[in-house]
């Protein structure tokens, strides 16, 4: 299983599989134009983080790049090829998913379902479907969950047990909506360096959304950092530096560093009258009330 | 032997009512256990209750016309289910207003049927029938007919079972993964109209829910798996069925009247003892996981930052 633990090389890397590429795409959203014009790309086994306050349009590019929302114009490309509906190339765990406690699902069942659950019919239980369900859980730290009922287990691990769902279909690109929304710190942690072990293990390309910047900085290989429905995408130290931030916002934006953390510090005062500042610079602009 | 003689009144397993009594019960449970469990899962248990008392409507129609009950629960339900779905029942917040509307004309309709009925005939035992059922005087003609219906709705289940119980779990997971969440929907509900009409058949319209729910929520307190839990419900609700038909064949030698209690009556009893004793059984095998503190505040950025 260990087979390169450390960070990819990226400035002799060899040439980039592109697993998702994602072109001049724009989304509507009740009306609003959420997103325009967003462009990236994101290869085998690299580690991208899809920054933005709520409400940025994080979860609308996701469904953008599932399908199951219609952008208003762009294209999106999964493993070379334009993106259909039913795509076993794309593994998902959504935002803020409710399991009912009384699911008659065991963690086992539902890593199951990863394999077949799209599928009409029934299958009859075998021997390798089991080992290969027990070995997903293994991997995603959930070997002693497999017998809970889903339903009943912490935020956290059942993060686990639905990366375990989404990964065991054998997909390229993995996309998380907010996995670490509603985590305390410590399963945070857990969950990020999971997924990305799972994305160096098995060259899965990961496509991470969160609000917060801090915990994923120590494992991105890639940032795309969403403001005001425009992105902008590189690697975490070219992206996240005030003159690029300040030109995503349209407005006067810092980026400082403290104790290896990064605090993105919209301004307070005159900015709140331009276009995007009140709503975009929300969960950033907390941590402005921490500093003074 | 005498007990066996006490447990069972002279001529139960000899008497032809009894067998069709037995076998269109089976026949409802059978249905009645995957069905139910979905219906808890998703939270339709009023959608399950809605046509349940709109087969009063079909029940009450099939008499006016002259043809047996099940048909008439047959026709109504499963229409009801497609103006149901015409109206929105798959939107969550729109489901109940669906059914609500569709319940309330349909049991207008009812009442209007009832009434035709009871004046053309000067009784009420149509209406008692159709209400609360009379599973012994279920005729010979329906049981091929309950017979295929449960078949239909257990190769249709066996079909789409899977990712039927994805979308269930979460309408989120099923849909990246390409199922139609409308149109398993769909299927979901198509079949939950037959289960209900033969549930109907069984014990009632209106107390259809009990074999449907009941025996379901049972068996989720006691089972984690998906399959095993709609065997235990399928097999609590064949218990109920049975031991209500032996209980209301042996009450005929019981008061006031020594005329017998209803079957229904009995089933549903039973439904209700059942899910209470699968509900202790559940406390005495399963002590509580302790279930971890909520982390207030991790979710907000300061948290991190400091």
């Amino acid at each position: 299983m260990s087979t390169t633990t450390e960070p990819p090389d990226l400035t002799s890397a060899p040439p980039r599989e592109e697993v998702l590429s994602v072109h001049d795409i724009g989304a509507r959203l009740g009306g609003r134009q959420v997103l325009t014009e967003i462009n990236f790309s994101i290869a085998a086994g690299e580690f991208t983080g899809l920054i933005g306050a709520n409400g940025a349009g994080k979860t609308t590019l996701f469904k953008v790049i599932l399908g199951t929302t219609s952008p208003t114009g762009g294209s999106v490309l999964v493993g070379g090829a334009p993106r259909n509906r039913r795509n076993p190339l794309i593994g998902y765990v959504p935002q803020k998913f409710s399991l009912d406690p009384d699911l008659p699902l065991r963690a086992r069942d539902l890593v199951s379902l990863g394999i077949d659950g799209h599928r009409l019919g029934f299958s009859l239980p075998s021997s390798n479907r089991r080992r290969a369900v027990e070995q997903m859980l293994e991997a995603v730290g959930a070997r002693e969950l497999a017998d809970a009922r889903v339903g009943e287990l912490s935020g956290g691990e059942q993060q686990r047990v639905l990366i375990g769902h989404a990964l065991i279909s054998e997909p390229k690109l993995l996309l998380l909506d907010e996995p670490l929304a509603n985590l305390d710190l410590r399963s945070a942690g857990e969950v990020v360096s999971l997924v990305a072990r799972v994305a160096r293990e098995q060259r899965v390309a990961v496509l991470i959304s969160a609000h917060e910047i801090n915990p994923l900085l120590p494992v991105m290989d890639r940032i795309v950092y969403l403001a005001g429905g425009r992105a902008v995408h590189g690697r975490a130290d070219e992206v996240v530096r005030g003159e690029v931030l300040s030109k995503l916002y349209g407005h006067h934006v810092d980026v400082l560093r403290v104790h290896g953390r990064v605090l993105v510090v919209a301004g307070v005062g005159d900015e709140r009258s331009g276009p995007h500042a009140s709503s975009d610079c929300d969960g950033l602009g907390a941590s402005v009330e921490v500093l003074s | 032997m005498t007990f066996i003689h006490y447990l069972f009144e002279p001529g139960f397993f000899g008497s032809g009512p009894v067998h069709r009594a037995l076998i269109v019960g089976a026949i409802a449970a059978l249905v009645a256990g995957p069905l139910g469990v979905f219906t808890v899962l998703r939270g339709q248990s009023f959608a399950g209750e809605a046509l349940g008392d709109i087969g009063t409507t079909g029940g009450s129609g099939a008499y006016l016309v002259g043809v047996g009950p099940l048909w008439g629960f047959l026709v109504f339900n499963v229409a009801a289910v497609a103006v149901m779905e015409l109206i929105g029942v798959q939107r969550r917040r729109g489901r109940d207003l669906a059914t609500g509307v569709v319940l309330g004309s349909g049991l207008g309709l009812a009442a209007l049927f009832l009434y035709l009925e009871s004046t053309h005939q000067s009784t009420t035992g149509t209406t008692v029938s159709v209400l609360f059922g009379s599973l012994f005087s279920v005729a010979g003609a329906t049981v091929p007919i309950a017979i295929a219906v449960a078949a239909v709705v257990l190769t249709l289940l066996l079909a789409v079972g899977r990712p039927l119980l994805l979308a269930s779990a979460n309408p989120e997971l099923a849909s990246a993964r390409g199922i139609s969440v409308r149109l398993t929907g769909y299927a979901y509900l198509l079949a939950l109209s037959l289960a209900v009409a033969l549930c109907a058949v069984t014990i009632g319209s209106i107390l259809s829910t009990a074999l449907l729910i009941g025996p379901a929520a049972a068996a989720l307190r006691v089972s984690a798996r998906p399959v095993w839990t709609m065997g235990i419900a399928v097999g609590l609700a064949i218990a109920a069925a049975w031991i209500g038909v032996l209980l209301a064949y042996d009450s005929y030698t019981w008061p006031p009247h020594h005329q017998g209690w209803p079957v229904s009556f009995f089933v549903v009893a039973l439904v209700l003892v059942i899910y209470l004793g699968c509900g202790a059984v559940a406390r005495l095998r399963r002590p509580r996981r302790a279930i971890a503190p909520p982390h207030a505040g991790a979710s907000d950025p300061r948290a991190i930052v400091a």
